[in-house]
């Protein structure tokens, strides 16, 4: 069978099971789309072809013995932050260039026991901090829909791979938007679960109280399978909630018809591209013509106030975070030095790039004698006002719909100058985090041949509600259909 | 608001983080810019507003204390930069 990097995971499933083909024949074809399409788009920090290749026949000795999971033998990348045991997990940083993982993250233990096979890691922004792929130690990533562009961040690399079949799906990471925005950029399905659905045992932190794993896909159906393998307690995260996991399948009910869907005015904000704006319209029309009970005048004061929170509390939490990077358990370490303290300073120096040096900057004043109470503690109150805001609105509306960036993707080198304008590139999805709850980014047009994202976010462990209208949506149109012409 | 070098250099101290003299000028502008920014949180009124530090209403999660299974020492020590004695090897402290 021609093409099969094409299809989806629901699709490549029914083939696999039908013995049409094999796990193996699926894995080349699709590292052979990776060796077609790196050279311009560079998503990948790593490819491992010879693990890929055996995991795909482990994977059909499985699936002869009639005996699989839904994603078994069906090919995927990861983001370079989630930990893979043997195999080189650098966050996109010199100082974690040749970190060799001794374990599997807990999501990377649950594809491998449903006989994933894993390709490789996908390239990010340095320690997750970015918006664009720009902010990698190693190299950018392209958009492959205009590879004068970027493909967001901080998950660019899975977000552009999904996009142009270097991979069925793949993971990424959100803290602030890391999953969204990038899906939104290079017009993929993109989730960001609520926190304590996914568990974060080997993800490298960043910011503890708002980083969750999620999905990259072609579609929702991948999504809800996707999340029915990775979702669920995890006694390695004691953040992780004990709270019964849906089967995600049962949620894709091609019917909003009565659901209550509110729409904040406040994320349509200032400086937003009107082809953004009039793409929303349309797609929340649709909703409504679908039969959705939309309010056009549904409000949420506080967003105003969330870039900021979301700047003090995860720098603060970073600059804690990455205080293990010392230059003596593991990565890069500078021994020219004549003491421990400066052996330190200069591995940190050397090791990490300016944006990761300015977060632990900023984030620690934000935590130091005098600043701590007046930037810290203040962000703390007012991310409860943030909460406080969602949980009222959760009680009249099933879901809230937003764009999920204020622009289409950016020119490389358009932002990198202008640190205010990078970081308002995840305006829309910073408040999602902050309040803990789930939200997707979903293909709902275009412009100029470059996609845009809606974002749907419903109440804390509700994502089956978002699946339910992403899906109804889908079905109902076809832009999650489009591919890039590379 | 604008840092001083003295404070930049202050707060790179305190996170033991080495910085070029062009990072100092550089981060003494940049900073001040984004601390302007969050300006806009004196405008809110959290007199009796509780912090929140983290999402989810999980509190204190406890386990029962037992001996589980642990990585071998030479798979824990495999990426230490320097290590002599089956120990990470730093530099003379005292």
């Amino acid at each position: 069978m021609d093409k099969l990097y094409q299809f989806t995971i629901h699709e490549l499933n029914t083939l696999l099971r039908k013995r049409d083909i094999s796990s193996v024949e699926l894995t080349k074809s699709v590292l052979s789309r990776i060796n077609e399409m790196e050279n311009k788009v560079h998503a990948c920090v790593s490819i491992n072809e010879s693990i890929a290749l055996k995991q795909a026949e482990e994977a059909d000795n499985r699936l002869r013995n009639a005996d699989s999971d839904p994603l078994t033998g069906i090919p995927v990348l990861i983001k370079d932050v989630i930990c893979t045991k043997g195999i080189r997990t650098t966050c996109s940083s010199k100082i974690l260039e040749n970190f060799i993982p001794p374990y599997d993250a807990t999501v990377v233990e649950k594809l491998k026991a449903a006989n994933a096979v894993i390709l490789g890691k996908t390239n990010m922004d340095e320690f997750a901090m970015g918006s664009s792929t720009e902010h990698s130690a190693f190299f950018t990533t392209y958009n492959p829909w205009d590879l004068s562009r970027v493909p967001g961040g901080s998950s660019g690399g899975s977000a552009a791979a999904v996009a142009v079949d270097e991979s069925i799906y793949a993971l990424g990471s959100d803290t602030g938007g890391s999953v969204r925005q990038p899906a939104s950029f290079c017009g993929v399905v993109g989730l960001k679960p609520s926190y304590g659905r996914v568990s974060r045992y080997g993800l490298i932190a960043f910011a503890s109280s708002l980083d969750q794993i999620g999905p990259l896909c072609k579609d929702t159906t991948d999504c809800s399978l996707i999340m029915n393998c990775i979702a669920g307690h995890d006694k390695k995260d004691s953040t992780s909630l004990d709270y019964p996991v849906p089967d995600y399948t049962k949620s894709l009910i091609s019917n909003v018809k009565g659901l209550k869907i509110g729409i904040p005015q406040e994320y349509f904000v200032e400086g937003m591209q009107a082809e953004v704006r009039t793409t929303l319209e349309k797609a929340i029309n649709k909703l409504e013509e679908m039969g959705a009970d939309i309010d056009w005048q549904a409000s949420l004061p506080s967003t105003r106030y969330a870039l900021s929170v979301y700047y003090i509390l995860a720098p603060s939490e970073a600059s804690a975070n990455l205080a293990r990077y010392d230059g003596v358990k593991y990565g890069y370490s500078e021994q020219n030095a004549d003491s421990v303290i400066e052996m330190t300073e200069k591995t940190r120096q050397i090791g990490f790039g300016p944006e990761v040096k300015r977060r632990i900057m900023l984030g620690t004043y934000a935590l130091s004698a005098g600043y701590y109470d007046a930037y810290y503690v203040k962000a703390q109150k007012v991310r409860t006002l943030i909460k406080q805001e969602f949980d009222d609105a959760f009680k009249k509306y099933d879901a809230i719909i937003t764009p999920t960036s204020p622009t289409i993707a950016f020119k490389v080198g358009e932002k990198t100058g202008n640190l205010m304008q990078m970081y308002l590139s995840d305006v829309c999805t910073l408040p999602i985090n902050i309040a803990g709850i789930p939200a997707i980014s979903i293909p709902a047009g275009f412009s100029n041949d470059l996609p845009i994202g809606m974002q749907i976010m419903a109440k804390p462990f509700d994502e089956e509600m978002i699946l339910r209208i992403a899906y109804a949506y889908e079905q109902a149109t076809d832009w999650h259909t489009k591919k890039p012409s590379l | 608001m604008k840092l001083t070098t003295e404070q930049i250099k202050h707060i790179a101290s305190l996170a033991r983080l080495g910085l070029s003299d062009t990072d100092i000028k550089d981060y003494r502008t940049q900073l001040s810019e984004v601390l302007d920014n969050f300006e806009i949180l004196k405008q809110v009124d959290t007199a009796n507003v509780k912090p929140t530090a983290q999402s989810i209403t999980l509190q204190n999660v406890f386990r029962n204390d037992q001996v589980g299974e642990s990585y071998p020492q030479n798979e824990v020590l495999a990426n230490a930069p320097k290590q002599e004695d089956n120990c990470f090897k730093v530099k003379v402290i005292l």
